[in-house]
């Protein structure tokens, strides 16, 4: 007998016993049923349909956006907490724990980087999958409302970004959120400098600006903010939404094509109120 | 042509990523445009050919009887999503390799950058700062940008094109989320970070960043600025409204928006045509208001 053919003998037994049964639960066969339920009572996949149009498997429809900016999400939040390890959000080391991580840390500068270009890949690509999206008419009946939560999405992306920029605590990101959130005090009614915002009482101690920065001028406060946003608020809020995302792609039908074209001619009549 | 200065501002770390959406969004445009004629060619096929219309599949896919219309996710979805994680994985690790995350001076409140920029994807809000005051250019746009896109599937009332691409069924809706996206969003991003440097004044690639450079440039306000605007608003509806009743296949999609749909739509789309009008007079005609009032200006 050969090597594999022992080795593929193993592997069958090893299956039948009562550990692997209770971990698998399906049996392993070439069948519909087994391939079916491979997917349906695995917690990981079952998000998936069991069967899925044969034409949507091609790279060409979805151009695989969605998919990646989640896995690119999921890269972030790997490297993001491993960074945590090494972070203190505080104004006096900061700075210094960016040096370290970049020149004492094993792999610590490959972490930072892969943080960096991972969020700019997400932001690239979370751009593109609503590109895809919108030349697909994917927004279309029923699709509507889970556009609206793709737009939140998108938002809570460029957010993300936006709060990791300042962390570092280099010119770079302190000038970048100086500039970002300057413009907060000119919000109409609720900033010092936008429109009515005087005449109700908005000083740069009180208004929209102060509340995100915990102060009047981007400092150790505002680092704790940008952090606690960073790393706590705003992922979880991401995660609900993209809970939500993924499960409304199946209830309302799974995903929206490549779908037979439709003619002119079939535009069913709209009903007479 | 100062090519040390152009490599400069391409070879930012932080702008690399905007190197590489430049590549990816023509890259992608295409790729999209090009199916959406394929599926167009079909169409029109079809329309041509009533019995064939009965009993083709309606796809540009290639199709046989007996194959069957789905496939099982597993393993022909999930290999694929696996090769992609895989495939970005090493991407992103060989880019992480060859590149270091910029790290610049500590950050001191005494010593501003010049030119100071936001992340790349503000900078186009950045960008619409010369045309507009902050108020408007950081919270109100930003605002409208977010519900006008929400807003976007209860206003198509455009029953085709859902779930193929298409560029003949939905002209219009294509013409203006181009516009908007690469016309608007990634043209102010891409002045934002390739063209303005100290001062944000205006240096067009490869010109070298002077940083005692003056501009002399008196701006103005515009008089009558009221009128222009009701003029504007006014033609601008006469012009939309014409443009989306220009065929009868537009006019009976018109047909079937509710008249507070159609308000919304006109708003949104007057709105989006008032930024390039206004980019256009501040750089042509050095128009920096055009209403005055004692609260605020735009």
């Amino acid at each position: 007998m050969s090597l594999s053919a022992k080795l593929a003998r193993l592997l069958k037994s090893a299956r039948k016993t009562q550990v692997a049964k209770s971990v698998l639960r399906v049996k392993h066969e070439d069948t519909p049923r087994a391939r079916s339920l491979g997917v349906l009572s695995n917690v990981f996949l079952h998000l998936h349909p069991a069967k899925i149009n044969r034409d949507a498997v091609a790279y060409n429809y979805t151009w695989g956006m969605g998919g990646m900016t989640f896995y690119v999400y999921l890269v972030l939040v790997f490297t993001g907490a491993l960074l945590m390890f090494y972070y203190h959000p505080s104004k006096v080391v900061a700075y210094r724990d960016i040096l370290y991580l970049e020149n004492d840390v094993p792999f610590g500068k490959l972490l930072r980087n892969m943080h960096r270009w991972g969020a700019h890949l997400m932001v690239i690509m979370v751009q593109l999958h609503m590109f895809r999206v919108f030349l697909t008419g994917s927004y279309k009946k029923p699709r509507e409302f889970n556009w609206v939560v793709g737009v939140i999405l998108l938002v809570l992306t460029l957010l993300l970004s936006f709060t990791g920029y300042l962390l570092p605590d280099d010119q770079l990101g302190f000038w970048a959120v100086t500039v970002g959130t300057n413009m907060a005090r000119a919000t109409p009614l609720l900033g010092n400098e936008g429109p009515f915002g005087p005449q109700l009482g908005m000083t740069p101690y009180n208004d929209v600006r102060f509340g995100l920065l915990g102060g009047s001028i981007v400092d150790s406060n505002a680092l704790l903010r940008a952090y606690i946003w960073h790393c706590i608020a705003i992922p979880i809020l991401a995660s609900l939404f993209m809970i939500v995302h993924f499960w409304r792609v199946r209830k309302d039908g799974g995903i929206s094509g490549p779908a037979p074209v439709m003619l002119e001619s079939e535009i069913p009549q709209p009903r007479e109120p | 042509m100062d090519l040390h200065q152009l490599w400069t501002i391409l070879a930012t770390p932080d702008n690399v990523p905007i190197v590489l959406l430049a590549l990816a969004v023509p890259f992608y445009t295409w790729y999209g445009l090009r199916q959406s004629f394929a599926n167009d060619r079909l169409i029109a096929q079809l329309e041509a050919d009533p019995a064939l219309a009965r009993t083709h599949h309606r796809k540009t896919q290639p199709w046989r009887p007996e194959w069957d219309r789905e496939v099982h996710v597993w393993p022909y979805l999930l290999r694929i999503e696996f090769l992609a994680a895989l495939i970005v994985t090493v991407i992103l690790l060989v880019w992480s390799i060859l590149l270091n995350a910029p790290l610049e001076e500590p950050a001191n409140p005494n010593l501003t950058m010049n030119p100071s920029k936001a992340p790349w994807y503000f900078v186009g809000l950045q960008e619409m700062l010369v045309y507009f005051d902050p108020w408007l250019a950081g919270v109100v746009i930003p605002f409208l940008i977010i519900v006008g896109l929400m807003a976007i599937p209860y206003i198509d009332t455009n029953p085709l094109g859902s779930g193929y691409y298409t560029f003949k069924q939905r002209k219009a809706a294509i013409l203006t989320f181009l516009f908007g996206f690469l016309g608007l969003w990634l043209t102010m991003i891409f002045i934002g970070v390739f063209v303005r440097g100290p001062g944000w004044m205006w240096f067009w690639p490869g010109a070298t960043w002077d940083h005692n450079r003056l501009v002399f440039e008196v701006n103005r306000d515009l008089p009558f600025g009221a009128l222009f605007l009701a003029a504007y608003t006014a033609a601008a509806a006469w012009a939309i409204h014409k443009l989306i009743t220009l065929t009868p296949f537009h006019r009976k999609i018109h047909a079937r928006m509710s008249r507070f749909q159609y308000l919304v739509m006109q708003f949104f789309l007057i709105l989006m045509l008032a930024l390039p009008l206004k980019i256009l007079l501040r750089q042509l005609f050095r128009i920096k208001y055009l209403l005055v009032t004692p609260w605020f200006n735009i």
